[in-house]
């Protein structure tokens, strides 16, 4: 089976998010950029997992810029056997969508994170599915493979839906999926001498644009209460918070 | 004109209905014009949709079993056949399977999970959402002609404005579906945790999967649904489904309070949106204190059965 992940770079989970003084991108300096950790211990390692157990090839894509190889070596490191780097900065999620579309003939199985910690937006992996007429499951926390049919569960609000899909296919990885795995040295050096092939974008247009970004108010002190003294806390949550 | 998919569950509507429904009718007047919504399969009383600003409503058939391939189709399909140009709809697990491939299918610029209503100059059209997983907040500009919004629940206040419209039946060319359904898990009886406004969580403070009667008990009391840290569901003390955090279910109720739950910064993402907080933790040291409205320093074991106790006596008065 042909597979094909498309991972994201990202700030690290527990960045202080901080903003330029215009307000108008993230204050990128002293910034750690990881994998998306929904690209890299869902969707990958799943991957790899299926390429272990019945063969296959496992190829990662990213688009963006140079400075996104560190990010792409790690999931080589990993396991993966090579890698596309579509060469563009920006342009939103179709764009993106689009870039990788263009090169995702072909595979039989399309895997994305089910959002990116960036961005939240859940709809890259959609949108691929779309431009190239396939099925798609979104937050799929289960796969198994049965030659080219496939058992996904995918989470629903308060339970979980098991859906049977054909290759080829698109889904989007959470929770449950796999579990990550910390590349060894062997993968360290073999990811050194794995292809990395860079790549021009496809003409596409911009859909939407950030005019500006806003940090949410800071939080007021905590206001505490004596554990004696529930009835307090119930008075505060009717009359002052408003929320029973 | 705004159209809105409105989603039903076995037939019925949900809030994040009533919620997209209510966004929808309110785009609609800032762009001067009209909001209709759409429903796609057997519906029960889709007309009620007139209630929250609709001013009619459409269905068409689907087969049952929900396609993303399908439901985009046929989304988009209505869009065109009634020169809908603003597409609004949940950015709930349906939503997500199905923004991405409308946008798509439209060559529209979408802005999924938005938490405020647009901000509308001319053409323009420019929607606030939350980036970083709760830790600001970007305004994205739509720039093109069709235009797709997702909402996230529980970010504006349902509105009742009208009464109840005509159903019309719209017809247009689907795909077959490419998913095949077999087995649909819902926990029944509960309100869904991202639908929720008021949310009790527990994390490994509670000890073990035997203690949560005083979660549960304090849940029942406030009418209120469960959560869990992620530890928790790690080890199956609680379903997967009630997990919060970054790598859970990102939830934004009215109350949220968190029982012997430190507060890492992942679970905080997830619950950082949270219009009031209240965290119970005997460390006074705890790190989501710092995140909290109102906090409880002392043993949960004796505080949220006193709380428990406190609710039902306000509810009695």
């Amino acid at each position: 089976m042909k597979m094909l992940v498309c991972v994201s770079k990202t700030p690290e989970t527990t960045t202080k998010i901080q903003l330029t003084a215009d307000n108008s991108d993230l204050d990128r300096s002293g910034v750690n950029y990881i994998m998306n950790p929904y690209d890299e211990w869902y969707a990958l390692v799943r991957a790899l997992e299926l390429k272990e157990a019945s063969g296959g090839t496992v190829t990662i894509i990213n688009v963006g810029p140079a400075e996104n190889d560190a990010v792409i070596r790690k999931g080589l490191a990993i396991g993966a056997d090579d890698a596309i780097r579509v060469n563009a900065e920006g342009g939103g999620s179709l764009y993106i969508a689009k870039q990788i579309a263009a090169q995702a003939a072909g595979y039989d199985l399309i895997l994305f994170g089910k959002e990116t910690i960036d961005y939240n937006g859940s709809e890259v992996g959609a949108m691929v599915a779309e431009l190239l007429d396939m099925a798609y499951v979104g937050e799929a926390s289960h796969l198994e493979m049965n030659g080219t049919t496939a058992t996904v569960t995918r989470d629903i609000e308060g339970g979980v839906e098991v859906v049977e899909v054909s290759t080829p296919f698109a889904l989007s990885a959470a929770k449950g999926m796999a579990e990550q795995r910390i590349p060894n040295m062997r993968g360290i050096m073999m990811a050194k001498r794995k292809p990395l092939n860079v790549i021009d974008p496809v003409e596409a247009t911009a859909t939407t644009s950030i005019s500006s970004y806003e940090l949410p108010p800071a939080k007021s002190a905590v206001k505490l209460v004596d554990p004696e003294d529930m009835t307090e806390l119930v008075r505060l949550l009717h009359e002052e918070a408003k929320v029973i | 004109m705004v159209l809105v998919f409105a989603e039903a569950t076995n037939g019925k509507f949900k809030k994040a209905a009533h919620e997209v429904v209510t966004y929808g009718a309110k785009t609609a007047k800032a762009l001067g014009t009209t909001c209709v919504a759409l429903t796609l399969g057997t519906v029960e009383n889709a007309g009620d949709l007139g209630r929250f600003g609709a001013t009619k409503v459409y269905n068409i058939a689907v087969s049952n079993g929900f396609d993303s391939g399908v439901f985009a189709a046929a989304i988009a399909g209505a869009a065109k056949a009634l020169d809908a140009k603003v597409i609004v709809l949940s950015h709930n697990s349906t939503g997500k399977n199905i923004t991405g491939r409308l946008a798509a299918r439209l060559d529209a610029g979408s802005a999924p999970g938005v938490n405020s209503l647009p901000e509308v100059s001319g053409d323009k059209l420019t929607v606030r959402k939350t980036v970083f997983s709760g830790k600001a907040f970007a305004d994205v500009e739509i720039l093109t002609d069709y235009k797709v919004i997702s909402l996230s629940g529980n970010s504006i206040p349902v509105e009742e404005s009208g009464s109840a419209v005509d159903v019309e039946t719209l017809s247009v060319d689907l795909p077959s579906a490419k998913v095949k359904v077999l087995e649909t898990k819902r926990a029944e009886g509960i309100t869904p945790l991202p639908e929720a406004e008021l949310v009790v969580s527990g994390g490994r403070g509670l000890k073990g999967p035997e203690n949560w009667g005083v979660i549960t008990d304090l849940a029942d009391a406030l009418g209120a649904t469960t959560a869990c840290s992620r530890p928790v569901a790690d080890v199956n003390w609680r379903p997967h489904h009630e997990h919060v955090g970054q790598t859970g279910v990102a939830i934004r109720p009215n109350l949220y309070i968190a029982a012997g739950i430190s507060g890492a910064i992942q679970h905080l993402a997830g619950v950082n949106s949270s219009k009031t907080i209240v965290v119970v933790n005997k460390d006074p040291e705890a790190p989501f204190f710092k995140a909290a409205d109102y906090g409880v320093v002392g043993d949960l074991f004796e505080v949220l059965p006193r709380l428990t106790a406190a609710i039902k006596a306000h509810k009695s008065l």
